[in-house]
């Protein structure tokens, strides 16, 4: 474990996994749930929901942090493509169990070997630009590493 | 968390029953595992909703299975998907994406799943019953399912359908348990005067969809519907302006017999008063062209249309006899086409540019022969989602008013 930037506050939480991992990035801190079918181009990870705030983010190697998932069921594909293409985030952390994106984590694991965290936990006090380090603790439980920007 | 596993769970797991069997297995108690479902049920049937391409992955998955020696367990049929195998024609795209769109929904075939590919598969042989457990993906049919047959199924989707499919479990959690079917929101409907309309089931369901968030509504004072193509459009619309999977209305659907029986006896948590203006602003929110515009095309049956529906469509279209030139795009199951045209119903309709579609759906795909004008329809789902897939503005009409539209090439309602 390298130690922290002296210069930066370090908050750890725990919270659950929907599907156990590894991963750290710049945090994306979205205000509104996103549905990534219609809501996300694959090819470039960009966000492109026209009715959402963060239009035009680019999610691939973030942190993707949001209140939960939303929408139809073709998320499921999408994350999955998104993962398999490299233009998904590195993990995902949101407040409530969302099923629609587990399945695309769990597939994309079994098929592509690419794991993609997602983890269920208290996402407040995080803003973009945050340093996010997702590890696995003890009894398997995450561990989630704020460094505030 | 971890989960109970049965021993035919576990013989599938460990590769007894083939190598598909266990990735389907691992994946369903990976997700089973990720949900908080202690253990596994049976299930009677299973609709896949996977045969819509979404990229390669939707092909990698299908394939692994078929690879595996894979073959679905229960009877299990197919939603929509990019092509209409019927009318390979019909369809504009180009060979690149028509390939894999193409290879997806054959794929599906070697998996021993039925041909269907209908959004509706209530309306084939394959309906389920009062009571039984299921796994079904795409909304419509879900809430479809789970309101008016009382059939239990979660909102399955993309990959785990399959699962579920390929091992005939399912996880035991969410609507799978009679504890969470209970209503939770109450709507209560002003009294409506006259005979109900189709738009008005349809207006419902965008009110109650818009209004329920994760609840599960009970709908009283809904005015009792002709037929249950009037519930499946409410509760097309309801899914699609929310996450509706279930809806009770008092006196009419089979769980909510009295309000004390939607409720489980408890009280809703929130009631809200839903007026006719509501309903009426609902519906005017799907309209982005005024009457008297000129249109391009008609779409109905979303989703597909049913036997009855075409029973009832066919006599307006015969009587109205539009020679305009405007397309009636009418989407429909390939078993619901196949009778109406082995019984001779459809003869001398092209004169009046009726296009059935099967297989899939004009909102999914590119079928519409023009982009750039406006089409009405009388779906509250398609009226909703084809501005953002294809690009079209629509106008939404009863289906009456929808045909004689395309009578005179423009917008008129309520004649």
């Amino acid at each position: 474990m390298p130690e922290p930037d002296p210069e930066r506050t370090v908050v750890e939480r725990t919270g659950a996994f929907q599907l156990e991992g590894e991963a750290a990035g710049s945090a994306l801190v979205l205000s509104q749930a996103l549905s990534f079918w219609g809501g996300i181009d694959v090819h470039t990870g960009n966000i492109i929901d026209q009715s959402h705030p963060d239009l035009g983010a680019n999610v691939a190697g973030r942190i993707l942090v949001m209140p939960g998932g939303r929408g139809s069921s073709s998320s499921s594909s999408v994350l999955a493509e998104a993962i398999r293409k490299g233009t998904a985030p590195a993990g995902i952390l949101i407040e409530r169990p969302d099923p629609i994106l587990a399945v695309g984590a769990i597939v994309a694991d079994f098929l592509y070997g690419a794991r993609m965290p997602l983890v269920v936990c208290d996402t407040s006090g995080i803003v973009s630009g945050d340093k996010v380090e997702i590890g696995i603790g003890r009894g398997r439980q995450p561990t989630i590493r704020i460094l505030k920007r | 968390m971890t989960i109970e596993l049965s021993p035919l769970d576990q013989a599938m797991l460990n590769g007894e029953h083939g190598a598909a069997a266990a990735i389907a297995m691992k994946i369903l108690a990976a997700f089973s595992s990720a949900v908080g479902a202690p253990k596994l049920i049976d299930i009677a049937g299973a609709h896949i909703d996977g045969c819509l391409y979404h990229g390669q992955a939707s092909l990698d998955f299908v394939e692994r299975l078929i690879e595996g020696g894979g073959r679905v367990k229960v009877p299990t049929t197919l939603n929509v998907g990019s092509f209409d195998l019927i009318h390979p024609t019909l369809v504009k795209m180009p060979e690149r994406e028509a390939h894999p769109a193409r290879q997806l929904m054959k794929a599906h075939l070697e998996l021993g799943c039925q041909p269907t590919f209908t959004c509706a598969p209530y309306q084939t042989r394959f309906r389920p019953r009062f009571g039984e457990q299921i796994a079904w993906g795409e909304s419509n049919a879900i809430v479809f399912a789970n309101s008016v047959i009382g059939a239990r199924t979660n909102r399955y989707g993309d990959f785990i359908d399959l699962c579920c499919a390929m091992t005939g479990r399912a996880p035991a959690w969410g609507l799978h348990l009679s504890e969470n079917r209970r209503g939770q929101v109450l709507f209560k409907l002003d009294r409506l005067e006259g005979e109900p309309s189709d738009a008005i089931f349809v207006g419902v369901g965008l009110v109650v969809g818009e209004r329920s968030g994760d609840r599960i509504p009970v709908i009283e004072g809904l005015p009792r519907p002709r037929d249950e193509d009037q519930l499946k459009a409410l509760g097309a619309a309801a899914a699609t302006t929310g996450s509706v999977a279930l809806f009770h209305a008092v006196g009419i659907t089979p769980e909510a017999g009295t309000i004390d029986e939607a409720f489980g006896r408890r009280s809703p948590e929130e009631t809200i008063a839903v007026s006719r203006a509501d309903i009426d602003h609902a519906l005017a929110r799907l309209s982005s062209a005024p009457d008297g515009s000129p249109i391009s095309a008609v779409s109905l049956g979303t989703p597909h249309f049913s036997y009855e529906e075409w029973m009832r469509f066919l006599p307006l279209l015969r009587s109205i006899a539009p020679v305009q030139g405007i397309p009636i795009y009418v989407n429909t199951g390939r078993a619901t086409l196949k009778k109406l045209l082995d019984d001779g119903e459809l003869e001398g309709t092209q004169a009046f540019n009726l296009v059935p579609v099967a297989d899939t759906c004009t909102y999914v795909t590119s079928i519409l022969e023009r982009l750039d004008g406006i089409v009405m329809t009388n779906s509250g789902k398609w009226a909703h989602y084809a501005p953002g897939n294809i690009g079209v503005t629509v106008t939404f009409g009863d289906m009456e008013d929808c045909i004689r539209s395309a009578a005179v090439g423009q917008v008129v309602r309520g004649a």
